[in-house]
Formats: C-alpha cells, sequence, structure tokens
C-alpha cells in the first residue's frame, strides 16, 4: 500500500469520526417530546375528519405538503431525464452481441416467479398508501426493483422505451391537472377533497389522494426505470 | 423499548458499524464489489432499525431505493469504468488498490 492511499484512508476515517462526534452530540442531548408540538397536533386531531385518510403521514405527504411532494416528484423528473441525456450520447446504434457471463438458472426462474409479485406489491403499496405505511414513491421504488430483477436475469433484454415515456407524462400531466381541479373545486392547489372524503379507512376514501397517489406510484415507476434501462443499454461504451 | 429490542438494537448498531469499516475499505477483502455489497447491506440494516423506531415509510424507502436500486446502480457504474479501463490501455491508476 501506497502512502498516499494510507493519507487518504486516514483522512476518510477521521472525517467520518467528526461525522459520528457530531451525531453522537446530537443523540446524547435528545430529549423525546412528551406531548405533540403545535404542528403535529393540528395534523394529528384534524386529519381525519379534514382528509379522511386513516394514515396520517400520507395525508401530510398528498395533501398539507402536496406542493413539497410536487416538487420532489419534478427533482426525480430531471434527474432521471439528465441521466438519459448523458447515457444517450454513448448508446451504441449497431447492437453487437456482448459476451456476457451466463446468467446461472436460478436467477433465471426466481426471476420469473418473483418479478409480477414485485410489482404486484408496488401496486399494492401505492393504492393503499392512504391506510398502510408506504406510498407513491416507496410503491414506485419497489415496482423499478422488479424491473431491475427482470434486467439483471436477462441482461440483452428491452424494454419499450416509448411505454415508459408514455406511462411517466401520463401520469406527470394527469396530476398536474388534478391539483389544478382542487384549485377551482376545492380549497387549492393539489387539494384532495375534490372527491367525497368516504368512509375513514376502506379503499376507496380520502378523496382524490389514492388517485394521486397511483400516479405518482406509476410516475417514480417509470422514471428510476428509465434510468435502469439507459445505464443497462449502454452498459459498455 | 424493552430489553430485548434494545440488545437486537446494540446487535443491528455494531453490524453496520462493520459494514460501514468494509464499505469504506478498512476492513477485510479490498474489492471494489465487496465494498458496493457492504454499503447495500449498511442500507438494508439501516431499514430494520427504522422499523424499530416505528417509522415504516421510511423503511420501506431506505430498503428499495437504499439497499436495492443504489447498490446496482454502483454495478453499473462500475462495469462501465471497468470497460473504459480496459480500452485505455496507457491507463495505470489505483484499480487495483
Amino acid at each position: 500500500m501506497t502512502g498516499k492511499s494510507m493519507i487518504k484512508r486516514f483522512l476518510a476515517l477521521l472525517l467520518l469520526a467528526g461525522i459520528g462526534a457530531m451525531f453522537a452530540s446530537l443523540l446524547l442531548a435528545y430529549v423525546p417530546d412528551t406531548d405533540l408540538n403545535f404542528t403535529a397536533r393540528y395534523y394529528a386531531e384534524n386529519t381525519a375528519s379534514d382528509i379522511g385518510a386513516a394514515n396520517i403521514v400520507t395525508a401530510i405527504i398528498v395533501t398539507y405538503r402536496g406542493l413539497d411532494t410536487l416538487g420532489e416528484v419534478t427533482v426525480l423528473f430531471l434527474a432521471s431525464g439528465i441521466v438519459g441525456l448523458v447515457l444517450s450520447f454513448g448508446r451504441k446504434r449497431d447492437s453487437t452481441p456482448r459476451n456476457l457471463v451466463p446468467v446461472g438458472e436460478l436467477l433465471t426462474t426466481a426471476s420469473q416467479h418473483l418479478a409480477p409479485v414485485i410489482m404486484l406489491l408496488g401496486v399494492y403499496v401505492f393504492v393503499n398508501g392512504h391506510l398502510t405505511p408506504g406510498g407513491g414513491f416507496q410503491g414506485g421504488a419497489i415496482i423499478a426493483s422488479g424491473m431491475l430483477l427482470l434486467l439483471l436475469s436477462d441482461p440483452l433484454k428491452r424494454f419499450s422505451h416509448t411505454l415508459i415515456a408514455t406511462v411517466e407524462s401520463f401520469s406527470g400531466i394527469a396530476y398536474i391537472a388534478l391539483g389544478l381541479i382542487g384549485l377551482v373545486l376545492a380549497g387549492g392547489f393539489l387539494d384532495s377533497r375534490i372527491l367525497p372524503n368516504g368512509i375513514l379507512g376502506e379503499l376507496i376514501s380520502a378523496g382524490a389522494i389514492p388517485l394521486i397517489y397511483s400516479l405518482i406510484g406509476l410516475k417514480v415507476g417509470a422514471e428510476f426505470s428509465s434510468m435502469l434501462t439507459s445505464l443497462s443499454e449502454t452498459e459498455d461504451l | 423499548m424493552s430489553g430485548l429490542m434494545t440488545a437486537m438494537t446494540a446487535v443491528l448498531c455494531i453490524a453496520m458499524l462493520v459494514a460501514a469499516l468494509v464499505a469504506i475499505r478498512v476492513l477485510g477483502d479490498k474489492s471494489l464489489p465487496i465494498a458496493i455489497l457492504a454499503a447495500g447491506l449498511v442500507s438494508l440494516l439501516a431499514s430494520v432499525l427504522f422499523l424499530i423506531l416505528a417509522s415504516p415509510d421510511v423503511a420501506m424507502t431506505e430498503a428499495a431505493i437504499g439497499g436495492g436500486l443504489t447498490t446496482f446502480l454502483f454495478f453499473f457504474v462500475l462495469a462501465r469504468i471497468r470497460s473504459w479501463e480496459k480500452g485505455e490501455s496507457e491507463y495505470d491508476g489505483e484499480k487495483h488498490d
């Protein structure tokens, strides 16, 4: 080992120890709150009657702080767009066969059986976002990991970019349109009360939250999938 | 938090620290794929920790993105760097570090 890499490693360890010390001081000074603060109490008391969502976190993410979520989705959209743009310069026009490491029987069989189940779980997570933990971002990421499994079992597999782009654009436009409808019919941009709140805890309840979160889930899933497929298609330059 | 939970959390924290040291290639095998897998392991254990701390939403995100997608993103990038290194024969950096 050279002296230079020793110094590099020592500096990395020093940096980590410093960050660790910072977090340790934060942790030691931490005193758990005995009661909810003002904002949290408002959310805890009024979510069920205002929004009708059993999952308060989802009500905050989709309705109370809907604009922040739109910002997050935009950041992810820009990231996937830029990854696609940068990688498209290196894309091979003629697809000469690559000599790949053979994929094992175990992975091939397992991915055939598991990928549909994983994608179904992703859909379940974002459709039930207003009832159970999770939602659009988590469901989208789970769908993308199903896509990743398919890409791992067959690296030469090609997914339709048109389909991914169509799903992505459609859900993005529909998300904004639902937000604008909220501006007209309900209290403001991305207000979920454009549809009736329904009975707390049922699948079709909480106004437009299941609709909005499904659109976010499809959008996030399509964005991650487009990143993964671009990376996989241009693996060798 | 019950005694069992505290003990489990302590075990998880120690395992995470060991995995983090492997990920920055201080401990164990110095190969890059092992380091990437260890970084993924840190995320996976962190997601269990988030679950113990009663935030299943964060745990799901951490497991799917930190443990799954980021790990394989690193592998895709590693494969690209390797093929680039093969192309540039005069390059003799610290790839076998």
